[in-house]
């Protein structure tokens, strides 16, 4: 009962990026996942690569609000890890045979769906803001990703004013919504 | 609309998004946008707009704290990073295990003995009371390792290299409780370890992880994980729900060295160590390495697992009975992964056999268990 207690703390903690509850469930899943990769044909890196993903996976299925895990956390990133291996091996063809341990596994193939959806978004986002260029691409992130109000915008950028910085600001937003829903309407990248 | 108002009308929406309009200027705009179908849609697909954004932002942050708190435990040593080259170990490793296998078992058949030979001479120095009975794997390990160093050498593929995979520093006995792997063993052996293997009586090796661990009572449940395990049928033996009598004759198998050995003597008190009703004691040979070992009766039935003896006393070994495996297992099936395993007390079709024949059935069941 306290364990669970624990982990719903935990899981709380994660939705919130709160770096202690990332980094406990951090330490207490790498290894696990990493002998899983290393005894199947992975390396290092890829074991890095196979958890952090999965650590996107939950903290995304934590966020999701009306979430409830119904098995434990180490079995989960177990299962989710798991399933992205044997993806990336089938991807590679380097390893088509099922591994690991398929009874200890709990269902993620529908997080996994929409995790790759979410992924192919926000890669979308990525590149669209990145295709902007400067100075486009550090204005937008100054207003919605770090959140600073129009008057500091102009101080930081050398906009004579806060009107200038917002005209210019709705130049640069016309672009990416026109980029961003391009893609979005298409589904592709 | 000109530029400026449309600067003007995306303002007022983005303000009107994120509640920063004062009550008056809010009702005003929401009558703007029910009679304009336009600002209406302006709003709709700008919302969505700043959710994905927003979204966007955090993935970002929770990729930055992940990818810092990586960098943390790595240099803390709390998770085991840097060691670029074990990966190509590994895979060296499992492309000339066979050979390493054949000089590894000789060196490791002679360092054996050496070490038994050194171990059985030399004074214990325990003053503990009660004594695990682990097997610290050390002089054996270390010549296995440099077997494997000269068998890769000689190969002419291997890099000169100073870590070996990994080290397993202990070792136990443990068996199966259901034909799919799952496993007792005794927690101590495995409670820190990260990789855990297991090798029946004729060296196979798998690979196997913890599932649960009971530290007070020192036992852990642990699987099998490795697609070159079959699973059982079923197992040849059952699991007593019941205390055994004083005087039953009992056997045990395990590990105290690299091959199986059998132990045999009689259950001497229905509760163990400082009477602990949950335990008994049992007189039979018990050996460091002995320890997570199944205790069986006559019949062939799992009556306990072993767990440790009394230093400075003869024969006074303990094993906690079969019926707290049936408890371990009602807990670990509160996990829906495992809620479908299954152990059993049948009576199986090992009662009236000889004991050779009866051990000859059980061996494959009964595991050396490695950790790190």
């Amino acid at each position: 009962m306290k364990q669970e207690n624990n982990e719903k703390i935990l899981l709380q903690g994660l939705a919130r990026n709160d770096k202690k509850a990332v980094e406990t469930i951090y330490r207490d899943n790498y290894g696990m996942v990493q002998a899983l990769i290393i005894n199947n044909n992975g390396s290092i890196d890829d074991a890095r690569d196979v958890f952090q993903e999965a650590m996107i996976v939950l903290y995304e299925k934590a966020r999701s609000g009306t979430f409830e895990l119904h098995c434990q956390i180490r079995t989960y990133m177990y299962s989710v890890s798991r399933r992205l291996w044997l993806k990336k091996l089938q991807q590679t063809k380097r390893f088509t045979s099922d591994f690991g341990d398929p009874d200890s596994v709990v269902p993620v193939e529908d997080d996994l769906e929409d995790h790759l959806k979410r992924d192919l978004e926000f890669g979308m986002m990525e590149r669209a803001i990145l295709g902007l260029g400067e100075p486009c691409k550090s204005l937008l992130e100054a207003f919605y990703i770090e959140k600073k109000n129009m008057q500091e915008i102009a101080l930081d950028f050398g906009y004579t004013n806060a009107e200038n910085a917002k005209t210019q600001k709705y130049k640069c937003l016309m672009r990416l919504k026109k980029i961003f829903f391009s893609h979005y309407k298409n589904g592709t990248p | 609309m000109n530029e400026y108002n449309d600067i003007t009308i995306l303002d007022a929406v983005e303000r009107y998004i994120r509640g920063e309009m004062n009550p008056d200027e809010r009702l005003h705009f929401e009558n703007l946008r029910k009679t304009n179908g336009e600002i209406d849609q302006l709003v709709v697909e700008h919302t969505l707009f700043l959710q994905q954004m927003n979204r966007f932002s955090e993935w970002q942050k929770f990729r930055n704290t992940i990818q810092h708190v990586h960098n943390d435990l790595a240099d803390k040593g709390e998770i085991k990073d840097g060691l670029k080259s074990k990966a190509k170990i590994v895979y060296l490793w499992n492309k000339y295990k066979r050979v390493t296998a054949i000089a590894a078992s000789i060196a490791g058949i002679t360092a054996l003995t050496m070490s038994i030979l050194v171990w059985s001479v030399s004074p214990s120095t325990t003053t503990d009371q009660y004594k695990e009975l682990e097997r610290r794997l050390g002089l054996a390990e270390i010549k296995t390792d440099l077997a494997n160093e000269k068998v890769q050498g000689l190969a002419g593929k291997a890099s000169p290299q100073k870590e070996i995979q990994i080290n397993y520093r202990t070792a136990a006995t443990g068996f199966l409780i259901d034909a799919k792997g799952l496993m007792i063993t005794n927690a101590h052996v495995v409670k820190k370890s990260e990789n855990i293997k297991v090798f029946n009586s004729k060296g196979e090796q798998f690979n196997a992880f913890v599932v649960q661990l009971d530290i007070p009572r020192d036992v852990a449940i642990i699987k099998i994980d490795d697609p070159k395990f079959k699973s059982f049928g079923s197992l040849p033996y059952g699991i007593r729900k019941t205390t055994s009598e004083i005087a039953e004759p009992i056997f045990t198998l395990g590990f105290p060295r690299d091959e199986i050995v059998y132990g045999e003597g009689y259950l001497s008190a229905r509760t163990g160590y400082l009477g602990d009703t949950l335990s008994c004691q049992i007189a039979v040979p018990a050996n460091p390495g002995n320890s997570g070992g199944p205790v069986f009766n006559h019949e062939g039935d799992v009556i306990g697992i072993l767990t440790g003896k009394q230093a400075e006393a003869d024969d006074v070994v303990f094993a906690i009975q079969s019926k707290y495996i049936y408890q371990a297992v009602d807990n670990v099936k509160k996990n829906p992964i495992y809620q479908n395993v299954k152990i059993t007390s049948k009576t199986n079709n090992l009662s009236g056999l000889t004991k050779q024949q009866q051990v000859k059935k059980i061996e494959d069941c009964v595991f050396m268990v490695k950790g790190d």
